[in-house]
């Protein structure tokens, strides 16, 4: 049995036959409406997540299968103090499979631990989202052809933002990948992915802290939310939300194929008036990441 | 400075000068009814300076311990007075319940039952990470 806890858990092979199978998907919808038939996924959401539990849920209805769950800590037994040990025990004999976003780093892990079933980590605090990591590569992937030669910038919250983080360790395992990581001083990517991840593997990097001055060699832009909900301070939050901000001005210098990836959901990040540019992938992205959900069931489930 | 051989128990030699007190907090040797000396300072040609721990007892030693605070250390066993046996200690690969996750957003923080696991992830830096939330061990944790 598999669970998925880190993007790690997966070598390059398996990533790739879950894009292979996410790309077949999109291909052929008909041929999987029934392959979860009689299967139920269970989304323990011990905190409010709304786009990706509705993802993960649309992904299992999409492949014939059922639903249960919650969708915050309130409505479920957390909330009267039972242990994520004790909850998977009991939803492992109701589900044939879990998706569980914790607000406590680590607590997927604790499932995956003493789980019956196979567990998705569908976000654990500012620590893993790997779903998320195999949504971007997808796009990215469906976007450019190959996961491979090009340059990636990072902008916005590089410190707290796990995406971010997870997605550099992903394609830390392509080839020719340039990272510019565009921040605040404040928000800059913690120590020890560069020195783990970029250096140890000797990748091309800078860091930067003006957007509009590398636009013209990106062809991928990764925006990315500054989170109020990641800082101790709010003054700190309130000084550096508006920090990086697109704006079609911003994008005047970019290349004609450049493509702008953001997790969402976006506060102000990016300006509204983009949206209707075809660079603009987020709202594909988000369709990918519906589809990259079914595959992993598929696989985790063997189905 | 005379301290009185050991009979029957452990020596914990080469001790880097300064680590024993934190060895002799982390190993709980405070629990220990027997005689437990603390040797600091001590001169050595090797190291110049280090610190030996005689425990007269052979209760069980958490090796692991050692190991991830003073990997340098060595073991020496002592029976009826005679040296039996020299232990070289390696950085184990997990230490658990050693010590405790600092990072405040770990699932530690609210379960605190859960048994607190850390892992060697880097040899070379001698860098343990909680196996949950992966947040570098911090000295004296």
């Amino acid at each position: 049995m598999r669970h998925l806890i880190d993007i790690l858990d997966l070598s390059t092979e398996e990533i790739r036959e879950i894009l292979d199978q996410a790309d077949e998907i999109i291909a052929h919808p008909e041929e999987y409406r029934e392959r979860c038939r009689y299967k139920k996924l269970a989304t323990l959401f011990f905190e409010p997540s709304t786009r990706t539990r509705l993802s993960f849920e649309a992904a299992m209805l999409e492949l014939g299968g059922s639903v249960l769950g919650f969708s915050e800590a309130s409505s479920s037994s957390a909330a009267k103090g039972e242990s994520v040990a004790d909850t998977i025990r009991v939803v492992g004999c109701y589900a044939d499979i879990i998706a569980m976003r914790h607000p406590k780093e680590g607590a997927p892990m604790v499932a995956a631990m003493h789980s019956t079933v196979p567990i998705i980590n569908a976000g654990d605090g500012g620590h893993n989202h790997p779903t998320q990591t195999l949504t971007d590569l997808l796009t990215i992937r469906r976007e450019r052809g190959s996961l491979d030669n090009f340059t990636i910038g990072l902008c916005g919250d590089l410190k707290f933002g796990r995406t971010v983080h997870s997605l550099i360790e992903a394609l830390s395992r392509s080839t020719g990948v340039k990272f510019v990581l565009i921040s605040p001083e404040e928000l800059k990517l913690p120590s020890y992915i560069k020195k783990d991840v970029l250096q140890a593997k000797g990748l091309e990097y800078r860091q930067e802290t003006d957007l509009a001055g590398v636009m013209p060699e990106l062809d991928i832009l990764y925006m990315t939310r500054v989170q109020r909900e990641r800082f101790f301070n709010e003054e700190d939050y309130l000084r550096l939300k508006d920090s990086y901000i697109l704006t079609p001005e911003k994008l005047a210098d970019a290349k004609a194929d450049l493509r702008i990836l953001h997790p969402l959901p976006r506060v102000n990040e990016i300006s509204t008036a983009i949206d209707a540019d075809p660079r603009a992938c987020y709202f594909r992205q988000a369709l990918c990441g519906k589809y990259v959900r079914m595959a992993l069931i598929l696989k985790l489930l063997e189905a | 400075m005379n301290i009185d051989a050991i009979r029957n128990g452990i020596v914990i030699d080469h001790i880097r000068s300064g680590g024993a007190m934190e060895l002799y907090r982390l190993l709980h040797l405070d629990k220990l009814d027997c005689t437990v000396a603390i040797i600091k300072n001590a001169p050595s040609a090797l190291m110049g300076r280090k610190d030996i721990i005689k425990i007269d007892s052979t209760a069980d030693i958490d090796l692991a311990v050692i190991g991830y605070v003073d990997p340098g250390a060595t073991i020496n066993v002592i029976r009826d007075g005679e040296l039996v046996e020299k232990r070289k200690l390696t950085m184990p690969e997990r230490i658990v319940n050693v010590l405790r996750c600092k990072n405040p957003r770990c699932i530690t923080s609210v379960e605190p039952d859960l048994p607190q696991i850390f892992k060697l992830t880097s040899p070379e830096t001698h860098t343990y990470r909680c196996v949950y939330c992966e947040t570098k061990a911090e000295a004296n944790s």
